[in-house]
């Protein structure tokens, strides 16, 4: 279905940083929406079968978007995005760091850069995320390992008890 | 895969002595000489890269000569792929959403 939308994603590992290029068929409001509402962030800003839930959102410079990503046994990871710059509908800036339930942030975190632009009703969502640290990156993937992880567990839980 | 090829791969005279072992094997004397370093800290690096395989000695005479783990790189590669797979489950749940917000706003 989304075959013809490009999909980039480069890392420079003695520089730190990931690069991500993304094309949506759908008009750049909708698409800067998409990242900067949280009912919207919500609805896809986790990989499935973990899911996002934003405490709450103040998408302002200087506000922050305080949320965790849920896997399917309940494990929660939160998170602190603080917005250092905005300008509507083409760019954000936000500071991301891992945080414990009361929003206490585990420093250093990572910088990212969000760009967005359309063509011909394609937008266009380029992303640069710097990090201070590997050990962050690793933190990052670890993120999304978990989800599937347990996935994996539930599968041999299931064919063992089929077996 | 152990989580000390990070570690290995943040220090910069470590990601330095990598690129050099991966264009031509090296005794623990000649990189010591090319990054104006101690044997002892050179040593210390080589412990670092070897515990994580990313470099595996191999005797030549009398001396070890230390080669670069090619494969042991693509396993960190391979982990960046799981990073990317991440990625790209998000934003085709985004293009999901996506499609059916422009539905409803066109009903």
């Amino acid at each position: 279905m989304n075959n013809d939308l490009l999909f980039d994603f480069n890392v420079d590992k003695a520089a730190k940083t990931v690069y991500i290029t993304r094309e949506f068929n759908a008009g750049q409001s909708l698409v800067w929406d998409a990242f900067t509402k949280a009912e919207l962030l919500d609805q896809w800003g986790a990989p499935a079968p973990m899911r996002a839930k934003t405490k709450y959102m103040n998408f302002e410079v200087g506000g922050r978007r305080f949320y965790a990503m849920i896997s399917p046994d309940g494990q929660e990871r939160w998170s602190v995005q603080e917005f250092t710059s905005i300008t509507p509908k083409t760019n954000f800036k936000m500071y991301n760091a891992f945080a414990d339930k009361d929003e206490n942030r585990e420093l250093p975190g990572s910088e990212w850069d969000y760009n967005f632009s359309e063509q011909n009703g394609i937008t266009k969502v380029h992303i640069v995320i710097y990090n201070e640290s590997f050990e962050r990156l690793e933190k990052l993937l670890e993120g999304f390992k978990i989800g599937f992880t347990i996935t994996l567990k539930n599968l041999e839980d299931l064919l063992a008890s089929l077996s | 895969m152990k989580q000390d090829i990070f570690q290995a791969i943040a220090d910069p005279t470590r990601r330095a002595i990598l690129t050099l072992v991966a264009i031509q094997a090296l005794t623990p004397n000649a990189m010591a000489e090319k990054f104006d370093m101690t044997r002892q800290a050179v040593s210390k690096h080589i412990k670092v890269l070897h515990d994580c395989e990313l470099i595996r000695p191999e005797q030549s005479g009398r001396e070890i000569y230390y080669h670069f783990n090619a494969k042991k790189m693509q396993e960190f590669d391979h982990w960046l792929a799981q990073f990317r797979q991440g990625w790209e489950t998000q934003f085709n749940q985004l293009d999901q959403l996506l499609n059916t917000i422009k539905k409803t706003e066109n009903e």
